[in-house]
């Protein structure tokens, strides 16, 4: 996995609430057994509805690596197609006032940062609306920040998960460096 | 004083990393065509074996066709996915319910039927459904490909404690008031993010009441409250269902010994949860959705009650009824409302009586064994009859991966538990209801409450 360290960057707003992962990906586009090119497919049915902008979600991704959403973003279906659409497509952080379980932890196994921001600071990117804003996120300091404006936000995410990333480590080798205590955990029911 | 949800799981930790988060073992694994093969890929990518292959299986259930299943998949990809599922299986060594197999149906169902879901345990899946094995005591919820690929690996996953939420649902059930009907209601109240972090133990005289069929039900949808899973406390009704299972048939012995157990699984009498939520029976009736989440649950003929969860989607205006909307579809189907109870209750409406002309329906069992007993029980004919056919297990039209995708901008009622846009097929309607209720709108050809199809 990449490292994530720190990243600025301008941002794309979704308003809408209870996105659910049929919406980031529906289902259709779950037929393929590799983990590539999932970006096209990116909102798919409303971009073919024209209910996204064709300037702010250009047809080949985005240069945004931040993408700020309505409150329940990820929720329903768990498929991890939804993160690789969103990471092939250009982002890289997601904000919003709450975040799905399950997409959570789909996103933060592929390097893609989900971040729980407060109300308030919903609120105020969606006044900003992204002019001449940049929004840095510092996963050292676990720190949302508007220079522009001399806005900070703390957000937490799992420490395991924060080392992980920080360092491009990945769930799978740890496990299996740690064999010996799953054997003897089993050995010990 | 510990929770049922704390007990399972500090049973599982195999090493604590911080205060909250955790090496979580894994008892049973269930897996699926469609999240499954880039797992393998990121096993084989590290050349590493399947760490405990007998404790995974494997069905195929989200793309296959629900017709003609003995012949050749048609569609190239579908296909596809089931050959690769095919071919890994039998690389790394692990059971496959495959079509024509005993057991071949959609992952939720046969996990149970086969007796493998079990008090106490650990389950995972690449699936959000997986919920539904907690009620039989078990911690079981979804997670995505990358962590199928850990459980691969170690058998292992790194999660977090959950937050608990006990839900006491007490009172008398009205006539027609289904498990479906209760859960909605359940969702109505908590809405579709309110349990983002918890696990739920749902208690109270209703569920203990409940069959075992019903409680799946409810704890199927307790994803659509955000949560991470729920659970029901074994008991009798849990242990008759398990003994009549294949796996334990033949383990007789050992399944008395278990179920000394298993009758200790329990939260504490004082055990404190996160949050406590009660729901009174009485209150609860026939309901459907009537927006695009499945937190929009209303009573049948009541109005809808504002301009928001997506009405403009599902072209219903505020303050109307949606009694008398002419339906194009039923799906009576899925991990929700696919098991033999629901095929009975559906039956038991339409036994008799018959399907609307301008309705399609889509009667699909949820594993070959439900499809069995409806053959044993007569069910089958009883739809025929009625101008139904029962076809052949899989997700079918709750995801519409398959060929039973509903056409644009037709209505569908459906058992399954997602009314999200154009999850049934781009630009599909979908309103969320009971087995009872999707027959009595395929009678009726319209939106109908016992009220009105009493009438009939
Ligand atoms: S029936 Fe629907 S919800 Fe259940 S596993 Fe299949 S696709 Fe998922």
């Amino acid at each position: 996995m990449e490292k994530f360290e720190r990243l600025i960057s301008n941002y794309t707003l979704l308003e809408t609430e209870n996105i659910d992962t049929d919406q980031i990906i529906p289902a259709v586009h779950l037929k393929s057994i590799e983990r590539i090119n999932f970006g096209k497919y990116l909102f798919s049915n409303w971009r073919n509805e024209g209910k996204l902008d064709e300037i702010e979600w250009p047809r080949n991704g985005t240069t945004n690596k931040v993408l700020v959403a309505g409150s329940n973003f990820g929720c329903g279906s768990s498929r991890e197609h939804a993160v690789w659409a969103l990471s092939d497509y250009g982002f890289k952080v997601i904000l919003s006032t709450q975040i799905a379980d399950i997409f959570s932890l789909n996103a933060l196994n592929n390097g893609v940062l989900p971040i729980k921001i407060s109300e308030e600071l919903y609120r105020h990117l969606i006044k900003l609306n992204n002019t001449n804003c940049q929004i840095e996120i510092d996963l050292e300091t676990q720190e949302v920040i508007l220079d522009s404006v001399g806005k900070k936000e703390k957000f937490k995410i799992s420490e395991f998960k924060r080392e992980c990333l920080l360092n491009g480590f990945d769930t799978i080798d740890y496990l299996v460096s740690i064999y010996s205590d799953i054997e003897n955990y089993e050995q010990a029911r | 004083m510990k929770t049922l949800v704390e007990k399972i799981w500090d049973n599982h930790v195999v090493k604590m990393l911080d205060e909250k988060e955790a090496v979580i073992y894994i008892d049973r694994h269930y897996i699926h065509e469609v999240t499954s093969p880039q797992a393998f890929d990121m096993l084989k990518e590290k050349g590493l074996q399947v760490f405990r292959p007998k404790k995974t299986t494997a069905t195929v259930d989200h793309n296959i066709p629900t017709l003609k299943q003995e012949l050749p998949i048609e569609e190239k990809e579908s296909l596809k996915q089931v050959e690769q599922l095919r071919q890994n299986c039998k690389d790394f060594g692990i059971e496959l319910q495959d079509l024509g197999s005993k057991h071949q149906g959609i992952v939720h169902v046969i996990g149970p039927e086969m007796g493998l879901t079990i008090p106490g345990s650990t389950i995972v899946c690449g699936d959000s459904h997986t919920s539904t094995h907690g009620a039989f005591g078990t911690i079981a919820f979804g997670i995505g490909t990358s962590e199928v690929a850990t459980v691969f690996a170690s058998q292992c996953v790194i999660q977090s404690k959950p937050l608990t939420m006990k839900i006491e649902i007490n009172g008398e059930i009205g006539k027609y008031v289904t498990p479906k009907d209760v859960v909605l209601q359940v969702i109505a109240k908590i809405g579709t993010a309110g349990a983002t972090g918890y696990f739920i133990e749902f208690s109270g005289n209703v569920i203990q009441e409940m069959s075992m069929e019903g409680r799946m039900t409810v704890c199927n949808m307790s994803i659509e409250m955000g949560a991470r899973g729920g659970l029901i406390a074994p008991d009798e009704i849990t242990f008759s269902y398990l003994e009549q299972t294949d796996y334990w048939k033949n383990r007789v012995a050992d399944f008395q010994l278990q179920k000394e157990n298993w009758k200790l699984l329990k939260s504490d009498q004082n055990a404190e949860f996160d949050r406590f939520v009660t729901i009174d029976a009485t209150e609860i009736q026939q309901l459907m959705t009537y927006g695009t989440n499945p937190g929009t649950g209303i009573p049948i003929g009541s109005l809808i009650p504002n301009q928001d969860g997506g009405i403009d989607y599902m072209q219903f205006k505020q303050n109307e009824s949606m009694v008398g909307i002419p339906v194009d579809y039923v799906f009576l189907g899925s991990c929700t409302n696919g098991r033999i109870e629901d095929l009975r209750q559906f039956a038991s409406i339409v036994k008799g009586k018959q399907k609307a002309e301008n309705v399609t329906a889509w009667i699909v069992p949820g594993s070959k064994q439900v499809e069995e007993q409806c053959r044993i029980e007569g069910i089958d004919i009883i739809l025929k009859n009625a101008g139904f056919e029962l076809r052949q297990p899989g997700c079918s039209a709750c995801l519409a991966m398959n060929p039973d995708k509903v056409p644009t901008g037709k209505l569908c009622v459906s058992t399954s538990n997602r009314n999200f846009e154009g999850r049934q097929g781009k630009g599909s309607r979908t309103i969320l209801a009971s087995p009872i209720t999707a027959a009595m709108c395929a009678v009726a050809g319209e939106i109908v409450s016992y009220k009105e199809f009493e009438l009939l």
